[in-house]
Parts: C-alpha cells; sequence; structure tokens
C-alpha cells in the first residue's frame, strides 16, 4: 500500500514553523493562528487517513506489519552505522500520530482563544508548528539515531513553549531547569545508543526490534556486575525515557514547566511530549523483554514509585497546574509498570498493550484537564484554587467537561480511563502482587486528589471575584467539548486487536476480581474528598495538621528540588567551576606569566653588564685577564 | 597558472587596492569586494573539485604545482588541495567575508586595519593550499604576526599585555614546530634521495622511528598550541577578550583550525608510528580539555572568557577526535573544526555587536536584551543552540560523529575517555543557557538599553551568512562529510600500518 503521503505529515509542520518563524512579526497574528491551524488540520487529516489505511488493509489476526513509507539517507558514521531520515509506519507509530495530531489540533484551535492578543503570536504557533514537526519525526522514526534528534529537537522545543513569556525569570528558570534535566537523562539515551549500536551494527529498529535478528536471538556478551550489556544498554537508554517521561528521580522539571502558557502544558507536557520515554519503551520493547528484563523489572519498579510519589505530592498541592503535573507524573508511572510487567507476544503482552492504551485514553482526558484548567485559569486569572470555587455557575461547558475528565481519570466504568487502567491492573496482577496493590491504592488516590481539585475550583466556597467569571469563547470550549467526547468513547477502541507487543491480535477477559475492587477504591476516594472539599470545613486543615510532618514534606515535593540545588549551585558550581576557573587563572596562567616574568627578570639581571659603559668595560675586561693569569700560574 | 595561486592573488591585490583607496568609505568597499570575490572564487573552486572527481580523478591531491624556490635546501613553492583543504578554504573565505562586513564601522586607521586583516586572512589561505613544510610555516608566520598589531592597536582593555601574551605563547609554539619541521626534514631522507620539505614525499619515504619519537611532541604541541591544548590555552582568554571582533572571528574561527590541521597533516601523518605509542598521554590531555574547558565555562562572567573556554573544549574535541585515528571520529574532527569555527565565529561577532551597543561585556550588567534587540538575540540564541549540539545545526553533527567514532575504539581506555567526553554535552548545556537566561532573557535590566539599535544591514549579512552555514551543515552534512572523509582512507592507512 502507498503511503508515501505521509512525508506531508512531517513536512507542513516544518514549513509552517519557517514561514512563521521568517515572516514573525509581518504577519498579522490572526493570519498566522489560522495558518498554523490550517495546517495541522490538514496533517490530522492525513493521519487518520494513513491510520485508515493501515488498520483497515491490514489483518489483525496474522498481525499488522511494518511499512517504511520513505527513508533518506542523512549521514553515514561507518558502512553499517549510518542515519537515515525516514518514516516507519506499523501499528504503534500510527497510533502516536493519530494522538498526538488530534491533541495539537485541539491545542492550536485552543490558543486562538486562550492567547489572542498576547505579544508573540506569531511565535507561539512558530513554536507549536516546530514541536508538532519534532514530535511527529520521533515517532515515525525509523532507527534510534533519528529518534534521537527529534528527541533532542523536542527538547528544544519544549524549552522554548515553556520559556515563551521570557520576561518573566521564572519562566526562564523553569525552561532551563527543564533543559538541563532532560539534557542530563539524553547522555544516558546517547551512551546507550553508542553501547548498544556498536555491539549489534545497527541503528535501525527493524533489525534491532526483530525477534529473530541477531540483537536478540543472539546470546548477550561479557557481563558487567552481574548484568549483560545489552542489558545495561538498555538502561541507558531507559535513562533518557525517564528523562523526558519525568519518571522519579528525574522529575523535577515537569512541576516547574507549568511555567508555560496552559495549552503548551496540555499539548507537551500531558499528552504528547512526556509520554515520550514510553513510547521509546515500547519501540525497543522486544529488546527489554528478550534480552534485557532485569531492564524491563527496573522500569517496573521506578513507575509504580514514581506513581504513588507523585500522587501523595498531588494531594497537597495548591496550583491547579502543578496537581495536574503531578497526576501526569503518577499517570505515566503507571504506563511504565505496564510496560515493566509485560511479556513478549500474545496474551503475555498484555502490559504492553495496557500501557499504549492508557497512553491514547490518558493524552485526551489529561489534556481535557489542562485546557479545562487554562479556561478557569483564563477567567479568574490566577492558578491557585484558593481564589476559585462555585464556578460551576460561571462555566457550565468547561465545569461540565471537567468533571467528565475528572470521572474518566478516576476510573469509573464505562470511561475510558476504567478499560485501560484495568488492563493495566489486571497485569500487575498477574506478574506481581505487591506492585498491583501499590498501583491499586495510587487509583483511590487518584481520584481523592482529582476530586479535590474539582470540588475545590466548582463548589466550596465562592470568593468575592473582582469581575464576574464568564464562560470562555467558543474557539476554546470546542476543544474541550471534542475531547469530553473522545475521553468517555476512547475506551471502546479495540486496542487488543490493533496495537499489541507482536501486531497480532489477542483476547482479553474482564477480571471482576480486579475491575470490582478498582472501582471500589475510586469510590472512596471520590466519597472523602466530597467530605473534605465539597462544602467549606475544617476537615482539611485539620487532617493536614495531624499529620503534619507527611503533609509539609509532600507541600514541599519531598524537598527533592532542594537536594538538586545543593547538587548544581552547592557542588558543579561552587566546587567544581569555581575551582577550576581560579585554577586556569592562578595555576595554568600563572605559570605562563612566571615564564614571561622570570624572563623579564633574568634579563634586567643580564642587561646590567650591557651598560655601554666603557670604563666598566674595561675593568671586566682587566679583572678578566688576571683571574686567567693567576689561573695559569697556580697552575 | 595553478587557480589555488589567486587565492592567495586575490587578498593581495585586495590589500594593494585598500592602500590606493582615497577615503574609509573605500577601503571598506574595496575589502568587501574582495571577499566577496574569495568567497565566490572558493566556490568555484569547490565545484572545479568536484568536477575533477566526477571525470575518475582519484589523486590525493590536485591542483598540484611545483615550483623549486631555494635549491640549496630544496625547499618548494607547493600547492595542492584535498577534500580537507578544500573545506578549510570555503571555512576561511565565510569568516572572513563575514568578518569584514562585521568590521564595517572601524572608524580608527580603517585602511591598515583592513589590510591587516586580510594579511591575516592570506596566512591562513595559504597555510591551507601548501604542501612544502617550509611554505606552510612561513604562511602560518604571515597569520601570526598581523594578528599582534590588530590586538596591540585596534584591541580593547589591557590590550597590549594580551598581544604581547598572546603572540608570545603562539611564538612559542612556532619554535617548538621549528625544531619539529627541522627535525623532519634532516630525517627525510632516511631510505637515500635529498633532503625535502615536501610533505608527501616525506610521507612515502617514511622518518626512521627514533626520529619520530622524538620530533613529534615537538610538532603536535607545537601545532596543539596554537589548537589550545590544555595547559597551553590561556593565550585564548586574555587575547580574545582583548582582540576586536574581526579578529577574535578570524583567530577563533580559522587560525585555531590550523592547529588542528597541522596536528594531523604534519605531526600524525608524517610520524604515525610515535603518534601511535603517545597517543594516550593527548588523548587524556585533550579529554581534559574538553571537559575542563566546558567547566570553567561556567563561571566566567565576560562573554568573550564564556566563548574562549567554550573554544578549548570544543577545539580539544577536535584534538581528542583525531587522536583516535580511526575514519569515522576524524571525519567528526575535522567536521567540528568546520562546525565550531562557524559557530565561534557567529559568537564573536554577536559578542562584538553586543558590547557596540552596550559598552560592556559582563552578563550580569545586561538582562533582557531580546526585547530590545531581538535580531542579534535570536541569533545569540542559534549559535548557542549550535554550540550546545542541536539538531539541524552543524555542532551535532560533528559531535555525534566524534563520539560514534571513538566508540569504535574497543578498549576501556578509550571508551572511558569518550564517555568523559561525552559528558561535556550536558555542561555545554549549562552555560550556554546560563548564558541566554541571564543575557537575553528575564526583564530589560538597565532603562538605557530601551534606546538600543538592532543589528544594521551589514552586521545582519555578516551573522546570517554564519547561520546559513551552520544550518547548512546541521541539515544536509552528508556531503561535508563525504568531502571531508575521501582524502581519510589514503591518509588513515598510512597511519594505522
Amino acid at each position: 500500500m502507498d503511503f508515501s503521503f505521509t512525508i506531508l505529515i512531517l513536512a507542513l509542520p516544518l514549513f509552517s514553523f519557517a514561514l512563521l518563524g521568517l515572516t514573525s512579526k509581518s504577519l498579522k497574528a490572526d493570519l498566522a493562528g489560522y495558518a498554523g491551524t490550517t495546517s495541522l488540520l490538514v496533517i490530522t487529516v492525513l493521519s487518520y487517513l494513513a491510520a485508515w489505511r493501515y488498520f483497515g488493509g491490514g489483518d489483525a489476526e496474522a498481525g499488522f506489519g511494518t511499512t517504511i513509507a520513505m527513508n533518506y539517507l542523512w549521514l553515514n558514521f561507518t558502512d553499517t552505522l549510518q542515519i537515515h531520515i525516514g518514516i516507519l509506519l506499523d501499528s504503534l507509530s500510527i497510533m502516536m500520530l493519530v494522538v498526538i495530531t488530534t491533541v495539537s489540533l485541539m491545542v492550536h484551535i485552543y490558543s486562538l482563544g486562550y492567547m489572542k492578543g498576547e505579544k508573540g503570536f506569531q511565535r507561539y504557533y512558530a513554536f507549536l508548528s516546530l514541536f508538532t514537526f519534532s514530535m511527529l519525526g520521533l515517532v515515525v522514526a525509523t532507527n534510534i539515531f533519528q529518534m534521537y534528534i527529534f528527541w533532542e529537537l523536542v527538547g528544544v522545543s519544549s524549552y522554548l513553549l515553556i520559556g515563551f513569556y521570557y520576561e518573566r525569570p521564572s519562566a526562564v528558570a523553569a525552561s532551563k531547569k527543564a533543559f538541563i534535566v532532560t539534557r542530563f537523562a539524553d547522555l544516558g539515551f546517547l551512551i546507550g545508543i553508542l553501547m548498544l549500536s556498536f555491539s549489534t551494527g545497527t541503528f535501525d529498529f527493524d533489525a534491532l526490534t526483530s525477534p529473530t535478528g541477531p540483537v536478540i536471538s543472539q546470546p548477550a556478551g561479557s557481563l558487567f556486575m552481574g548484568l549483560s550489556v545489552t542489558t545495561w544498554a538498555m538502561l541507558f537508554i531507559f535513562m533518557g525515557g525517564a528523562g523526558k517521561s519525568a519518571m522519579f528521580p528525574l522529575h523535577i522539571w515537569l512541576p516547574d514547566a507549568m511555567e508555560g502558557p496552559t495549552p503548551v502544558s496540555a499539548l507537551i507536557h500531558a499528552a504528547t511530549m512526556v509520554v515520550a520515554g514510553v513510547y521509546l519503551v515500547a519501540r525497543l520493547f522486544p529488546i527489554y523483554a528478550m534480552s534485557a528484563p532485569e531492564a524491563l523489572d527496573v522500569i517496573s519498579y521506578i513507575g509504580s514509585f514514581t506513581s504513588l510519589f507523585a500522587a501523595v505530592i498531588a494531594c497537597t498541592q495548591l496550583d491547579i497546574k502543578r496537581v495536574l503535573a503531578y497526576s501526569t507524573l503518577s499517570q505515566i508511572g503507571y504506563m511504565m509498570v505496564a510496560l515493566g510487567v509485560s511479556g513478549y507476544g500474545g496474551e503475555a503482552g498484555l502490559g504492553y498493550m495496557a500501557s499504549l492504551f492508557h497512553l491514547f485514553t490518558h493524552a485526551f482526558f489529561k489534556a481535557l484537564l489542562f485546557l479545562g484548567a487554562g479556561s478557569v485559569i483564563h477567567a479568574v486569572h490566577s492558578n491557585m484554587m484558593t481564589d476559585m470555587g462555585g464556578l460551576r455557575k460561571y462555566m457550565p461547558v468547561t465545569h461540565v467537561t471537567f468533571l467528565i475528565a475528572c470521572l474518566t481519570i478516576a476510573g469509573l466504568p464505562p470511561l475510558s480511563g476504567f478499560f485501560s487502567k484495568d488492563e493495566i491492573l489486571v497485569a500487575a496482577f498477574e506478574h506481581n502482587k505487591i506492585i498491583f496493590a501499590v498501583q491499586w491504592l495510587v487509583a483511590g488516590i487518584t481520584a481523592f486528589y482529582m476530586f479535590r481539585l474539582y470540588f475545590n475550583i466548582f463548589w466550596n466556597r465562592t470568593p468575592e471575584y473582582h469581575h464576574a467569571p464568564h464562560e470562555s469563547p467558543v474557539t476554546m470550549t470546542l476543544p474541550l467539548s471534542f475531547l469530553a467526547v473522545a475521553s468517555v468513547f476512547a475506551g471502546f477502541v479495540p486496542f487488543h486487536e490493533l496495537v499489541t507487543s507482536d501486531g497480532k491480535a489477542f483476547e482479553t477477559s474482564f477480571h471482576v476480581l480486579v475491575a470490582l475492587p478498582s472501582i471500589a477504591v475510586a469510590l472512596v476516594g471520590i466519597g472523602l474528598a466530597y467530605i473534605m472539599y465539597f462544602k467549606q470545613n475544617e476537615r482539611p486543615t485539620k487532617l493536614a495538621a495531624s499529620i503534619s510532618g507527611i503533609y509539609t514534606a509532600a507541600f514541599h515535593k519531598f524537598y527533592i528540588d532542594e537536594i538538586y540545588i545543593f547538587i548544581t549551585k552547592g557542588i558543579i558550581f561552587q566546587f567544581i567551576s569555581r575551582p577550576v576557573a581560579w585554577f586556569d587563572r592562578h595555576i595554568v596562567d600563572g605559570t605562563m606569566n612566571l615564564i614571561g616574568n622570570t624572563t623579564v627578570a633574568a634579563s634586567v639581571v643580564i642587561r646590567r653588564l650591557q651598560s655601554g659603559k666603557v670604563q666598566l668595560y674595561i675593568w671586566f675586561f682587566a679583572s678578566g685577564v688576571l683571574l686567567l693569569t693567576l689561573y695559569m700560574l697556580l697552575q | 597558472m595553478n587557480p589555488l595561486l589567486l587565492l592567495i592573488l586575490i587578498p593581495a591585490l585586495t590589500m594593494a587596492g585598500i592602500m590606493l583607496a582615497g577615503d574609509v568609505k573605500q577601503a571598506r568597499v574595496i575589502s568587501a569586494v574582495g571577499m566577496s570575490a574569495q568567497l565566490l572564487f572558493s566556490f568555484v573552486l569547490l565545484y572545479w573539485f568536484y568536477q575533477l572527481r566526477q571525470s575518475g580523478n582519484t589523486d590525493e591531491m590536485v591542483f598540484v604545482s611545483t615550483t623549486v624556490w631555494y635549491p640549496s635546501l630544496n625547499i618548494q613553492l607547493k600547492f595542492g588541495i584535498d577534500g580537507i583543504s578544500m573545506s578549510m578554504i570555503m571555512l576561511t573565505s565565510i569568516v572572513t567575508f563575514a568578518g569584514v562586513f562585521v568590521s564595517w564601522q572601524v572608524e580608527y586607521l580603517t585602511k591598515e586595519f583592513f589590510i591587516s586583516l586580510i594579511l591575516l586572512a592570506t596566512g591562513v589561505f595559504g597555510f591551507f593550499i601548501s604542501l612544502d613544510l617550509f611554505t606552510m610555516f612561513l604562511f602560518y608566520e604571515v597569520a601570526v604576526i598581523p594578528m599582534y598589531l590588530l590586538i596591540g592597536i585596534w584591541g580593547s582593555g589591557p590590550k597590549e599585555y594580551s598581544a604581547m601574551k598572546l603572540t608570545l605563547m603562539l611564538m612559542g609554539g612556532s619554535a617548538l614546530l621549528l625544531v619539529g619541521l627541522l627535525g623532519i626534514y634532516f630525517n627525510s631522507a632516511a631510505n637515500g634521495g635529498p633532503l625535502t620539505f615536501d610533505l608527501m614525499q616525506i610521507a612515502k619515504n617514511g622518518l626512521p622511528r627514533e626520529a619520530q619519537m622524538f620530533f613529534f611532541p615537538f610538532t603536535f604541541i607545537g601545532f596543539g598550541i596554537l589548537g589550545a591544548l590544555f595547559p597551553f590555552h590561556t593565550w585564548s582568554p586574555d587575547g580574545h577578550a582583548s582582540a576586536p571582533t574581526a579578529v577574535s572571528m578570524l583567530h577563533a574561527g580559522v587560525l585555531m583550525k590550523l592547529g588542528g590541521y597541522g596536528c594531523f597533516r604534519v605531526a600524525m601523518y608524517l610520524m604515525p608510528e610515535a603518534a601511535h605509542a603517545m597517543a594516550w598521554f593527548f588523548i587524556i590531555l585533550t579529554t581534559v580539555s574538553v571537559v575542563y574547558g566546558a567547566f570553567g565555562a561556567i563561571w566566567q562572567k565576560d562573554l568573550k572568557y564564556i566563548n574562549a573556554y567554550s573554544s578549548v573544549s570544543h577545539c580539544g574535541l577536535v584534538l581528542f577526535a583525531l587522536l583516535m585515528m580511526n575514519e569515522t571520529a576524524t571525519t567528526g574532527a575535522l567536521l567540528q573544526m568546520i562546525s565550531h569555527g562557524l559557530m565561534t565565529a557567529l559568537f564573536f561577532a554577536l559578542i562584538g555587536m553586543i558590547y557596540g551597543r552596550t559598552h560592556t561585556r559582563m552578563i550580569d550588567e545586561m538582562g533582557g536584551l531580546m526585547k530590545v534587540i531581538p535580531f542579534v538575540s535570536v541569533l545569540y540564541v542559534f549559535a548557542g543552540l549550535a554550540s550546545l549540539g542541536l539538531p539541524g545545526l552543524s555542532g551535532f553533527v560533528a559531535e555525534m560523529t566524534i563520539f560514534v567514532g571513538s566508540f569504535q575504539n574497543v578498549d576501556t581506555f578509550h571508551r572511558v575517555a569518550t564517555i568523559v567526553a561525552c559528558s561535556s554535552i550536558v555542561i555545554t548545556a549549562v552555560y550556554i543557557l546560563r548564558v541566554v537566561g541571564i543575557l537575553l532573557l528575564g526583564p530589560v535590566r538597565n532603562n538605557h538599553y530601551l534606546e538600543l539599535k538592532d543589528a544594521m544591514w551589514f552586521e545582519k549579512l555578516g551573522g546570517v551568512t554564519l547561520l546559513v552555514s551552520i544550518m547548512i551543515i546541521g541539515i544536509a552534512p552528508l556531503w561535508l562529510s563525504n568531502l571531508l572523509r575521501e582524502p581519510l582512507a589514503a591518509m588513515l592507512n598510512q597511519l594505522t600500518n
């Protein structure tokens, strides 16, 4: 089947970036917005077309294959290690195309209203186009180095968008932090690529992940500290993924990244870029499952811990975007857990399917939550939930869609979050009971903090607003409504027939033993939130006081930021850079100056011999003669 | 006539023209025309070069011409180029072209300034086309001397001190180099035949092992000083800080490349056995350079110091990769030379533009420049992103080729060195984003800056030329990589056997 049209999916956003970037202010703001949005609409249609052709043309029973739509040589390192820039289409990348273009389109439309009148509107749309280009390039990569290239480009677009309000110091700091933390993680990714590509002699995903290919079928090479080289390489590569997906302890940049415009948070820091780590592990999943099972265990532990850790912090935060940011961490933790407990092929690959299913549904309901939060922030001009309350009366559309999103993330049937989370819990249950217990608990905490958020925004006491909040314009409510519909129905997509670890369909069964407790715990969470936050009362303060130690620690995000500041400012700046700078000035350069000064000093001494005074010369001469005569006489 | 001679003739004619120029304006225009012609001619040369290659010419060097110059010592004017020198010529003409435009507003002794600048460039062009060690050395000195005048006369700050320091340290390097070159010369006929300075001839003859072991360090360090080899790099921060904009551009952009080029083409190529035996020592030094320079840059407050230390780090990577002695890493080293040349020239050009407006180079005295001089600021961000290795700009291509190439050496020592060098990509990000954050973003801290004017047309022209070159390499690197790789197979054959 011909998929060559997919080249437009990459070309259009790049073109739109170049156009908006070069014309910048000479283009009228509205026009720039429409241009960007139109180009995205076309890409979305093309992605859907690709999905329709791919899934429609394939046979689920036999398994969906892999199509390389195009592949150009970009740079060759050696005869075998070559970077191609191309488009690889399989069920995984097609699913990502659909998710990214859909959410991105919604964000483009939404931003027409949200960013209206902002300075740098054209720049904003240029950056959005750049991001979309990079993200799409990442998911269709045909080889791991292409992925790395776009991975970095995604990082820089995220940097530019977080720092969009560049006159605000906090935004500048946040963007810098995000870039450097992920860059540090990317160092691991790079080392992983170097190790993997050296031992396998290829960058191509096709060759790397083929179960019968040399990478997987050959026995692992030498061991280092009990793990094979492949396992080490895969762990390093996961480090890159953990950075982008903000897994503990590399998560610190994500909450700060909320300094960016809210639609950006919805697109990049909720639905697309932050799941790149999940995508990376999924893309290389056959290697993880068959050659590096230890790495997979590590992934499941880190994912599980992050999901619990972030959920606890989310219960204490007051900035609504930060609550959502921690919620995102927690949900990505779920996806990582699912990958970590999965096997390869058939029903053993349930976790793999569940992870991507959750990625799919999460993209919609989390984008909806962020855009809803943006709508609220747009109305009350504050991020703090203490400045909100009773907004259901003023903003009906935002209220209903936000409620739907909260119910979805809480995992109540028949909304999409229920299905995907349930599959993850089933997969965890079959693999590791402790992880299952943790994830089950986190499901309850999730329901609690989401409804804490919901009640605090839309119910509870109504503060005195300076001017009455009003519903957002239709450019904003339309995407909200669309995403709400998607959140409700995305769960009915038959993922187990479409996106599976080996491309072949398998049967999933409904586990009452897992589903009922998870519904129950969600209801308990919602109930607790209702008791504490539905109406204004003293219970939250009392509870916080009674567990003040944990509460304070959670409120301060368990002091991880402080540890980082100590390491960067205290150790790297003060204890490495500063001494290096001093050493260079005073020791290295000092030596050079010393050589110079010694030469000068020596010349001062020697100069006296060349004074030009004839008497002195005669004196030298005479004493020389005298000395020589004496010497000869004595001999 | 050998077309390569035009590379020297065009600048010579330009200098003569400037001398005859009536006023400042004419001097500027003549320089601009001359250097544009030079740039144009470089493109023509590249085209001819490709034509020759396509017609099946596989000689190591093309456009070769030999004239005996001083028969009793067998010194020849021997010129010729291969893919490596071809790309260095391109780099030099681009940077010189941009440098002339960036210096458009030099008011003091304008004619003399442009003459010295172009003389410097002439030396560099001559160096890259020479195939005779003596001529090579001659042109090298031609490049260094005007540097002293340019810094001493048109510089800023403690310019006499800096000019003296830079010149003396480079002269120290020359002294070592001279010993090395004479050593090579007197051992060039170990297997009979006349003594010679001819690079290709010496390579063919081979030098005795003892001579290699003795003279390799002289030659390598001699060139290495110019390439900012740790711990002989301290001329660079002071020198750059005092040098006028275009001189910094040419110096960091091109002259420092002479070091890397010489290390490879003279020291390593002619003395392969010694190179193998001593590589480990220099790999340690260069690995230190890479990380040390980057850490040093974090703590600096003066824009030019930051860039000078960053150059120590990036040029350290050049020598590091050369010493890895395999095709991929060496290609990476040459790519890095070109990439660093372009981006550091862009950096210095922009620093000059900023300094010309704010009269300070201290980052903590500035802030929020993005709002007042967006054109300059955006270019600065691009230069920064190129420096920290963003895909799509040249730095990424060069660094990745180096890392992948270096990793092909299987032993633990090379692997560890590679991973240590890799870590510089994080440190680079730290200091680049720190500068961008303090200098360009945030609120405007000084209200006087609100009235600053953005880049003028000539500044835009200079900056954009460099940026476009960086982008072309970053987006479509294959042609350049192949151009550089083509002569390497034969040279590395020499090195590994």
